[in-house]
């Protein structure tokens, strides 16, 4: 690499910020990490989206993966929660504010286990939040025990193997009614940053799952979410491209290589069909594809089920397009009449009065 | 024989599950509109229908509605419960009957009256459904005919209640008509009570608890609520969101200026709250005792990250099944230091249903105002049951949304830090997300972090943050609604107490009075105590602290409050699953001033 010999002025996106204006606090998980690459990532894909910082709401629970927030999008307000409860919060901070694009970032221990209650109904609900899971089946900030995504038979350091089933979180979330499921490996930005910037644009829960190799606990032989084994089992459904809504879609597909997906701010997902043909649309034919691939010992990654219709919890909620948390007191507080006419009816008894229940 | 008047007790021993309510609000309303001072307290199973169940009315000329031990008449509907009902009732008393229920021998200074109410429910429908549920107005027929309830009063309150209802409310009319006419022709003169109209109840409103919190928090403007469902909590809930969808929806749109969300439990419940308090929504939760624990670490996890919360505890007795229907005062030291680590809250303590309308918008303003869980603590008995008040006041004062940066504010100061004391109140200054100015940003986390919310392990940084907090809650002393004390003159003796305890507090500072015994007394209204607290502690020779638990929650507080005096603060505690009464408050105050007198039945430690 050789050094240039002016300085360019840094790059600015389509709302005049930098890369570096993307940038967090310095990371302080091991070198290597696969959760600083996603990190990394996630900075690329919304310096490239020209996402408005104050936008922005990060949340995490507990965990290495959880630190993550920190070290992204520095000019973003952060919430780093208790263990397992991300779901929870960002249900409040978007029912206060609708107008947050919600970035989750939570790791297997978080999610598979302590938190899979709140991951299940976070989906349920279909609250808008991008729910990224840096994967690497192992707690790694406790040393190395096993999760609830390790694979049958992989491995732990002292050799000790697996036997409990993985929860497949994709799996999990296609089952849920989630509109938006990835799945993608922390090494393969290019799959990483397309699959993220469509995730910002979907309305609803966007589950990513993405494998992240531990280094210090899980990149030993044996293990089943090692750079090598990832490497050796990766088998993308497709070829990803996202184009935004502001952008052209160049025609430089061969007619049939591909399938397009629209979201709803009309940006559109370019799918580049490979070996076989993936339909992202059918949710039945999503979860045979992760069952038969879990059975044949590959890890397929891409978009693997979409749903840019489904309907997000605000819509649920049926609020008022201000953000709620901005709402001023006369919206809020309702009239002295009111009160009077209440007070009128407990007064003559025209409510029904008593309660009973167990 | 001169009968008693407007001093009464009515027992109603029946099934849950068949319809009595409606005879039983009926009856509480009636004696409401006679201008007689009443209270309504439901005694009721964990259960949908098929247990026994309670309804307990008391009316009192002289305005006691406390509970009270004895019943002067009793319903018996529950041919399961009737036998140990009827052994409970002293001399004296009046026992009417379905005549279809077998009770046991009774003795001669009791009254019984046997009723046939299958035989006079036979012309007023053929349905058995309808008939098992309407049966109950034979009973407040009888009643009203041999205590002097007015009929005019009872189609009134009918009227209320089923007037848009006509077939019910001809079926419901016919029964009570029957009871009544039965009661003419066959029990003439037959009752030592009587109920006679007088003028105390003019203008008063009858209503729960738990629907006057709901309605402080629809006028404090709430936004955000989240809540599983659990008794005795529930009905404040459920009644909010009538609340809300009938006065908070946008004229123009028809949408929504709130959000409920029914969580998958109570922590998740909580963690929905953080979330929308941090984002800058008014949000609140509420619960009952198994909930409140699944919600203390997100409750430290508040303290420290300094997030405003309000949490409704509307108490029972301990966990899981067993008691839960029933009430209790026995959450104060849980709630007030809820959660691992060095944390303290603000816990109010509402004694009154006005209280729960204005407490429930004094726990937002406290807690924008303080950046902090508040929790207001409540139980079955102020929850569930009805309560006489007067008309609930609109608020004048705006609302208080605490120390909050805007752009504009952001824009006049160089730099934020968000957890730097700059006011000296120990409360710093806080940003919302969606803020533009950069500076506004910061990250958000538990206990190690500095002024600036940085990460950061350092020991002098955690010390000095904890002491801030410290000095945030001695702030908050000044901010929590006050003690009410009234000093009997020359007294040596203190009563203190809180929350629905009050009601027989009053009760037993006359019955104490008229034994020759003065008292000063405190109710307290919040936890930190007000500097008051401790000076009246000290100012009295003896103080008695009342409450409904069994290891004295309060009186280790006051004792904390003035140490030097500790030896001098004592407990009456009761915590039975039943609501206090005024005789026993009186037996565990008069054991403590007057040894060895003799110890009524109430228990004292």
């Amino acid at each position: 690499m050789s050094a240039p010999t002016t300085p360019p002025a840094a790059p600015v996106n389509r709302i005049g910020l930098t890369r570096a204006d993307y940038d967090g606090s310095k990371t302080t998980l091991c070198p290597g990490c696969g959760h600083n690459a996603i990190t990394g990532g996630i900075i690329q894909a919304a310096f490239e989206a020209g996402l408005e910082p104050h936008r922005v709401a990060k949340l995490s629970g507990i965990g290495c993966s959880s630190k993550t927030p920190a070290y992204f999008l520095g000019q973003s307000h952060g919430f780093n929660a208790v263990h397992g409860r991300m779901p929870s919060i960002a249900t409040g901070v978007h029912a206060a504010n609708r107008e947050l694009l919600l970035i989750g970032v939570s790791g297997d221990g978080d999610t598979a286990s302590i938190g899979l209650g709140q991951f299940c109904h976070l989906i349920r609900r279909n609250v808008p939040a991008v729910y990224i899971v840096e994967n690497n089946g192992v707690y790694g900030l406790t040393k190395g025990q096993f999760s609830a995504t390790a694979d049958v038979g992989s491995t732990q350091k002292t050799g000790r193997a697996n036997a409990l089933m993985p929860i497949d979180l994709c799996a999990l979330a296609i089952e849920l009614g989630c509109g938006f499921v990835a799945r993608s490996f922390s090494g393969d930005q290019k799959q990483l940053r397309p699959l993220l910037r469509a995730a910002f644009a979907h309305r609803g829960t966007a589950v990513l799952d993405v494998i992240s190799p531990c280094v210090t606990f899980a990149d030993h032989e044996g293990s089943t979410k090692s750079y090598a084994a990832v490497k050796q089992t990766d088998a993308p459904l497709h070829d990803i491209d996202y184009v935004p809504f502001y952008e052209d879609i160049h025609v430089d597909y061969a007619p049939g290589t591909t399938r397009e997906v629209k979201m709803p701010d009309g940006s559109t997902i370019v799918l580049k069909k490979l070996a076989e043909d993936h339909d992202p649309s059918d949710a039945t034919g999503a979860l045979r594809v992760l069952h038969e691939s879990r059975a044949e010992h590959r890890l397929v990654t891409g978009l693997v089920y979409v749903d840019p219709a489904s309907r997000p919890f605000d819509e649920e909620l049926a609020v008022v397009d201000t953000p709620l948390a901005q709402l001023p007191l006369e919206r809020v507080r309702p009239p002295r009449q009111v009160l009077d006419s209440i007070m009128r009816a407990y007064r003559e008894g025209t409510v029904a009065v008593g309660a009973g229940g167990g | 024989m001169k009968p008693v008047v407007n001093d009464l007790s009515i027992h109603i021993a029946t099934v849950n599950g068949s319809g009595s309510q409606t005879a039983n609000s009926l009856i509480l309303r009636a004696i409401f509109q006679m201008g007689i001072p009443v209270s309504g307290k439901n005694l009721f199973p964990s259960n949908i229908a098929g247990l026994p169940t309670w309804f307990t009315i008391r009316a009192s000329g002289e305005g006691w509605v406390a509970r009270r031990k004895r019943n002067d008449l009793l319903i018996v509907m529950n041919p399961e419960t009737a036998a140990k009902d009827v052994a409970e009732m002293g001399p004296g008393s009046v026992i009417i009957v379905n005549e279809s229920i077998a009770i046991p021998e009774v003795p001669a200074d009791r009254i019984v009256h046997r009723v046939p109410m299958g035989k006079l429910m036979e012309p007023i429908t053929n349905d058995v459904r309808l008939r098992r549920l309407v049966v109950n107005m034979i009973y407040v027929g009888v009643l009203a005919e041999i205590l002097g309830i007015e009929e005019a009063e009872l189609e009134r309150a009918l009227q209320a209640q089923l007037g848009r209802k006509p077939k019910a409310m001809a079926l419901n009319q016919a029964a009570l008509r029957a009871g009544m006419a039965f009661a003419r022709e066959q029990l003439a003169g037959a009752s030592p009570f009587r109920l006679e109209r007088m003028d105390r109840t003019g203008g008063r409103i009858l209503i729960d608890g738990n629907t006057a919190g709901a309605l402080g928090a629809l006028f404090a403007g709430v936004t955000v609520v989240t809540w599983y469902p659990i008794t005795p909590s529930s009905s404040l809930v459920e009644a909010l969101i009538g609340f809300l969808e009938q006065h908070r929806r946008d004229p123009e749109t028809g949408r929504n200026t709130f959000a409920v969300v029914q969580a998958e439990d109570e922590i998740a419940a909580i963690g929905m709250v953080l979330g929308a308090g941090w984002a800058g929504a008014r949000a609140m939760t509420s619960t009952s005792g198994p909930g409140l624990s699944l919600m203390t670490e997100f409750a430290g996890y508040g303290y420290y990250a300094e997030i405003p919360a309000v949490i409704w505890d509307i108490q029972r007795v301990g966990p899981s099944t067993g008691l839960p229907t029933r009430t209790a005062q026995a959450d104060l030291s849980f709630a007030l230091t809820m959660s691992h680590g060095d944390t303290q809250f603000p816990v109010l303590l509402p004694g009154s249903v006005e209280e729960c309308y204005q407490f429930a918008m004094d726990a937002f303003d406290l807690a924008e105002r303080l950046q902090s869980p508040v929790f207001v603590l409540s139980d079955l008995d102020l929850g569930m049951n009805n309560w006489m008040a007067d008309p609930f006041v609109y608020p004048e004062k705006p609302w208080d949304r605490g120390k909050v940066l805007d752009d504009a504010a952001l824009a006049k100061v160089r730099t934020f830090e968000r957890y730097r004391d700059v006011d000296g109140d120990g409360i710093p200054y806080r940003t919302l997300p969606g803020v533009r100015d950069p500076k506004g940003a910061y990250f958000t986390r538990g206990s190690g972090h500095d002024e600036a919310a940085r990460y950061t392990e350092s020991s002098e940084v955690y010390v000095r943050n904890l002491d801030r907090l410290a000095r945030k809650y001695d702030t908050a002393r000044t901010l929590v609604p006050a003690p009410i004390i009234t000093d009997a003159p020359g007294a040596e003796l203190g009563l203190i107490a809180f929350g629905s305890t009050h009601w027989a507090m009053l009760e037993a500072l006359a019955m104490l009075q008229r034994q020759g015994i003065a008292a000063s007394y405190c109710r307290v209204r919040a936890l930190p105590f007000a500097a008051s607290v401790a000076e009246f502690v000290r100012r009295h020779k003896k103080v008695v602290v009342v409450e409904q638990n069994r290891d004295g929650q309060l009186a280790e507080r006051i004792r904390l409050e003035a140490p030097e005096r500790a030896a001098d603060v004592l407990s009456v505690l009761h915590y039975d699953g039943m609501p206090i009464d005024a005789e026993s408050v009186v037996a565990g105050v008069l054991a403590h001033v007057a040894p060895p007198a003799a110890i009524g039945q109430g228990v004292s430690r």
